[in-house]
Order: C-alpha cells, then structure tokens, then sequence
C-alpha cells in the first residue's frame, strides 16, 4: 500500500525524523491560508500524487509571494500531472502539501527496502541526492553504500555514523544524521514497510538534517496489524477495477493490450499473458482467481474484464486442481449469459474433471471456443480478436 | 531415492484443526502411502484429541517424541504462521513445508535471522506455496496428486498452477516425475532454486530437471550460475512474466520487477548463457524437456 508524501513526514515526524513545516490542503483557500501560517518568505507547494517525479512534471514550484502561492496552488490543484511513473493519462492532482522552503546546503539520498538475498533490511545511502536511486545504481554504482541490518539489534550507532560518513555529512551533523537513519529504521520496521526513501535528505545552512521528501510502501500482507496505515489509503490514487477486484478477493491488474485473461494461480496467470504476446497479440489484463474461485467469483471477474473498454476477446485458463473444471464451467456459462457476453470467448481447462468441464460449455450452446492446450488457446483467442 | 521426501516420512500438521488444514490433510493422506506418513496433529488447545483417527498433540515437540514425525507442514492462518514455522525448527525437524499465503514480510524476516542464529538443522520450503511431492510415494500439500506419476525428472518452481501445468505437460508425453518442489512465491522464504537444484543434482533417481521461475528477484540468476559449473543434469527453464509490469506485485508477493531488476528477460538471458534450455513458449516446458533427453 501506498500513501502521500505528507502522510509520510507525519509517519517518520512521529519517529523523530526533522522535516520541513508544512500542511496538507485541498483547496487554493487552503493553500493560501496554509501559507500565511507557515513563517518565512520562500514557501513549496507540492502535488501530493502517489508517483515520483512530481518535480519534473511540473508538479512541484517554489514560492517567493503569497500572491505566487495562490497562483502555483491553482495551476496544480486539479492538473493531469504526468511523470514517468504515471503512465501517459497523468494523475489528477487533488491534494497539494505547502511547505516552509529550505535553506539547502547539500542533497542526499537515504532509502530501505527488504533484500530478498540477505533476507534482511538494507539501508541504502548515497552523496547523489535528488535522483532517482535507479539512476545512480546504474551509473555510479560505488557512490551507493549499503548496511544490511540485523533484526535483533536494530540500525548499530557505528554502521549509521560510517554510512553518514560515507555520504559526506560533516563530523558537526554526524549525531543528528545516526538520529534520522536510525529513525528512520525504526519507523521501517514498525510499521511494516516495504520500501521507504528520504530523498532528498537535506544538509542546511546551519547543518542541521531535513527530510525534504518523504516515500513509504507498506507490506500488504501485515495491513491487518495497522488499522493507523490502513486509514491513510486514498483511493484516487488506485485503480478504479484493482479496488473493485480486491472486493471480491480477485487479483486483477490491468494492462495495456486487448484480450482479457482469467487464470487461476499467479504464475499460471503471468504465462498466460505471456503465450498471448508470443502469438502476436497483448493482454488486458492480469487476473488470478486464486484457488477456491467460485461461480459467483468468475461472474465478478468476467464483469470487471468487461468494464475495460479495450477488451475485444476474453481467454480462460484454468488447470483444475482442488479446484475443478467442472465448477468454473458453471461459473463461466453463468457469467457469460449474465453479462451478455458479446465479445469472443476461449476457453482452456485441463486437470481435475476437465471432460466434464468442456462438456458443461458444449452443452450450453454459447459460442464458446474450446481449446487443448495453453498455446492453442492463445492462438485461437488471437485469431478471434483479429478477425482471422 | 527422490528428494526431502519419501514414504518413510513421517509428517505432522500444523493448523490440522483448521479448514484448510483439514482438507488437505485429508487428500494427502488418501494419496499412496499417506496413511502411514500423516501420523500427528498439533493444537495446544486440542491435545488428546483426533482428526479423523490422527492424534492431536499440544505441541510439535511432543509430536517429535510421541510420533517420531521428522517433517511438519503448516497451514496455519498468516498471523500465527512464522511462530508455527519456528516452532518446528526449534523442535529440530528435518524438513518445514509452510503452505500458508499471506505472511508479513518481517516476519518472515525474524524467523530465518533466528534460523540462522541458531544454526538450525531444519530445511524449510515456502511459505506461500504448494508443497513437495514424490509421486506414487507422498504429498505434502495442496496439488492435485492424481495428475502427477513416478518418473525421473524433477520439477522446480516458485509458483503452484504453473508447477502443475509443467507437470501435466510432461504427462502427456508418459514422462513421470522424482519429485516436485514449489519454493513459494514470497519474497523472503526458505529453499531456492539453487538449494532444489542442488538436491536433484545428488539425487541418483534424477535425470533431469525442469526449473520454473518467474520475475522478481535474483534466485534464478543465482541458482543458473550454479548450474553453469556443477550441475551434471540438463536443466530446462521458463520464466513467467515477459509480459508483466514494472513495479507491479502481481499475485505474487515477490513476483515484482523493482528498479527494473528481477526482469523475465534478464533471467532467461542468464539462464541461456549458464547453459539451461530454455524456452519463452510456457505451453512447451514439456517438449523442450523431451527433446533434451533423446
């Protein structure tokens, strides 16, 4: 799950974590009343969308006046902005953060994701802040310093001090630097975080160490430990079909191309997807309809697909285990009368009473297209879209 | 031989009070020799009972002496699963199958720092997947048995309905199976491919092995560098989500490519270069394995 960079500051403000003032506002008169409240004469006003790269997309603009305050807060509040994680669409801007400005002296990167091969927390920081950490990795790889982090002892007062060194924070700042990184671990670790980034992390003037942004994930699989994070999710920023597909216990993830897939199994799911591109065309979707999928679960997930605009074909694939052929036949002939389905259907079943399966959507009289095996599937699903 | 397990395995269930737990304690012992492997049930609440004539002990480490189990398999709900998992490691099993899905990832992360500490002797698979069978033998978790058969080669794979359709494409060209693991598709877990491979490698019962990854992490990249200069089988391997988004989870708690690493591209790429046969057509895992063993 994701949340807003304010959200955020206020997680890691709650650790200890320094970040500038600034409140959240929804409206322009927010914004200007936010700004006269702040002290200063240089104020930040900042698209809070749920991608990166807010900046370059013109979503983030410094103010000099309370007259550009009011003129930056109406240019933003409600854009289309697009960054390179938005997708071309854009996302609305609904919420703007307005900030004090910063007296910045030096920008860094500080972040901590899960590593899969240590299979511990791993701090990342480097001198390059204000960039994208892919970026850096790919270029400058030995600018980034790592500490894999032992759960039992937590962030070590040493490893913070020598990564601080590392990424040139000077001796004067080095106390207040091991405050923040270990704050920020404790944050990481407490909430159940996925991914959490400062960057940048600032240096001012006067030395001292600013979280400038702020990006946390968290695990979704430990949500139900954190009613606190769970009230901070905003479903502008998700997909319209995702949430409707959680609702009924579906994953769903919508995608670019045609042909709507209903798969059962994730990894099933994603060589489906992939056997439809390797017979020229692509999927609309992702949709695994996990291991109990039930009729009235098909019908639901055959609308959703169908809510997609784009979709001119729909393939099923489904390798009966515990689940049987049988059971989702019914599902998928039901669904199919219930949404009236007019674009072309086909459909793969092996396993656990596949005769039976087939013979269900035989027997039903829809045109329902039988396939063998995944590949035929695909290139039988391929031909309908194109008209072949 | 086969791999982690065989008829004379002796298996208590974690979470046997359960639903789940219930229903494929059940299929499993039903399937070959079952009878004589599924032998304890662990329910503090319910010791002194039984499910179905299998006795129900307080704890995994009075199984371990009542019993004599030596591997447990877990279906015990997310919350509760990594203490279920440490339970059994600390009773010194051999082998902890955790088939339970949604495991907080910090969790998991406790669990095997305290593995390692500790220096335990248990090897665990999962959590977040469908098990481990040896065919005509035992089945230790959710697949369908009827579709597998005994054979020679051995199966591999992070994920459960992909495992089965590799399976079922070998069946249908009378190719039966040593042993099938699922590692599980979560990003922090016990057994990797390497770990798998290098099992099948030792196994005389084993020809061949087909190794079925898909994207998100490094396993499979470490585990063909392996391949490259030990394994003495031919490997073949697919990778599943050519086609899938950057930084989407997609089903799969660790099938996400991140900063544009853990591709299904770059996988392949190093799985070709190790020497795995590889193919991109995942409705040709059988085939491929087929043609390498003329």
């Amino acid at each position: 799950m994701k949340i807003h960079e304010y959200q955020a500051k206020e997680v890691l403000r709650k650790y200890g974590v320094p970040t500038p003032q600034g409140i959240p506002c929804f409206s322009v008169d927010e914004a200007v009343k936010a700004a006269q409240s702040i002290p200063g004469k240089v104020w930040v006003v900042k698209a809070q969308i749920h991608a990166g790269g807010r900046g370059k997309g013109g979503g983030v603009k410094v103010a000099k006046s309370q007259d550009e305050v009011t003129s930056f807060a109406g240019q933003i509040l409600g854009m289309q902005l697009k960054t390179h994680q938005t997708g071309p669409e854009g996302q609305k801007v609904r919420r703007l953060l307005i900030e004090e400005g910063a007296d910045i002296k030096k920008e860094l990167y500080v972040g901590m994701v899960v590593d899969r091969v240590t299979q511990r927390v791993c701090l990342m920081a480097s001198s390059e802040g204000g960039m994208d950490i892919e970026e850096v990795a790919a270029k400058t790889p030995e600018k980034i310093h790592k500490v894999f982090v032992d759960p039992e002892t937590g962030l070590k007062d040493a490893e913070a001090d020598a990564v601080a060194a590392q990424i040139g924070i000077p001796p004067a700042s080095v106390p207040q630097a091991r405050a923040v990184l270990q704050a920020l671990y404790k944050a990481f670790w407490d909430t159940d975080a996925s991914l959490a980034e400062i960057n940048p992390l600032v240096l001012t003037g006067d030395g001292r160490v600013v979280a400038l942004d702020a990006k946390i994930n968290f695990d979704s699989n430990a949500l139900f430990r954190h009613p606190d994070l769970v009230a901070l999710r905003d479903l502008d920023e998700e997909d319209a079909a995702e949430i409707e597909a959680s609702k009924f216990d579906l994953s769903y993830i919508s995608l670019d191309g045609n042909i709507g897939c209903l798969v059962n199994g994730a990894g099933l799911a994603m060589a489906t997807m992939d056997t439809i591109k390797l017979y020229g065309a692509e999927p609309a979707n992702f949709l695994d309809v996990g291991g109990g999928a039930t009729a009235e679960k098909v019908t639901e997930a055959f609308k959703i697909m169908l809510k997609n605009p784009k979709v001119k074909g729909i393939l099923v694939n489904i390798f009966g285990g515990i689940m049987q052929c049988d059971t989702i036949a019914k599902g998928v002939v039901a669904a199919a009368r219930e949404v009236n389905l007019s674009v072309p259907l086909v459909v793969r079943m092996k396993g656990t009473n596949d005769v039976m399966g087939r013979q269900i959507l035989k027997d039903s009289g829809l045109p329902i297209i039988s396939a063998d095996n995944m590949a035929d599937a695909a290139q039988k699903i391929v031909a309908a879209v194109s008209g072949k | 031989m086969s791999i982690l397990i065989n008829k004379n395995t002796r298996v208590v269930t974690q979470g046997i009070t359960g639903k789940t737990g219930q229903f494929h304690t059940r299929m499993s012992r039903d399937y070959a020799n079952g009878k004589n492997c599924f032998v304890a049930g662990v329910n503090p609440k319910k010791a002194g009972e039984n499910f179905e004539g299998i006795p129900i002990y307080a704890s995994v480490k009075e199984a371990k002496q009542k019993a004599e189990v030596n591997t447990s398999v877990i279906y015990v709900p997310p919350p509760f699963a990594a203490a279920a998992i440490w339970e059994a490691v600390d009773a010194d099993l051999d082998l902890v199958i955790c088939i339970t899905e949604g495991i907080p990832v910090r969790d998991m992360i406790e669990v095997k720092e305290r593995m390692r500490k500790h220096n335990k002797k248990a090897v665990l698979v999962g959590p977040n997947c469908p098990g481990v069978i040896t065919p005509d033998e035992i089945k230790i978790g959710i697949m369908p048995g009827h579709i597998h058969k005994k054979g020679r080669i051995g199966v591999v794979s992070r994920s459960g309905t992909l495992t089965y359709e590799a399976v079922g494409q070998l069946m249908e060209l009378g190719i039966g199976q040593s042993t099938c693991v699922g590692t599980g598709g979560d990003p922090v877990n016990g057994v990797k491919h390497i770990d798998v491979l290098r099992m099948f490698n030792d196994d005389p019962e084993t020809d061949a092995v087909i190794m079925v990854g898909e994207i998100g992490g490094s396993d499979e990249e470490t585990a063909a560098l392996w391949v490259k200069d030990n394994m003495k089988k031919p490997v073949v391997g697919f990778i599943a989500g050519v086609t899938a988004p950057a930084g989407k989870r997609m089903g799969h708690a660790g099938a996400i490519i991140s900063g544009g690493k853990g591709t299904a591209q770059e996988k392949l790429e190093v799985m070709q270069a190790c020497g795995i046969k590889i193919t991109r057509n995942p409705a040709e895992m059988g085939k491929t394995l087929k043609a390498i063993m003329k």
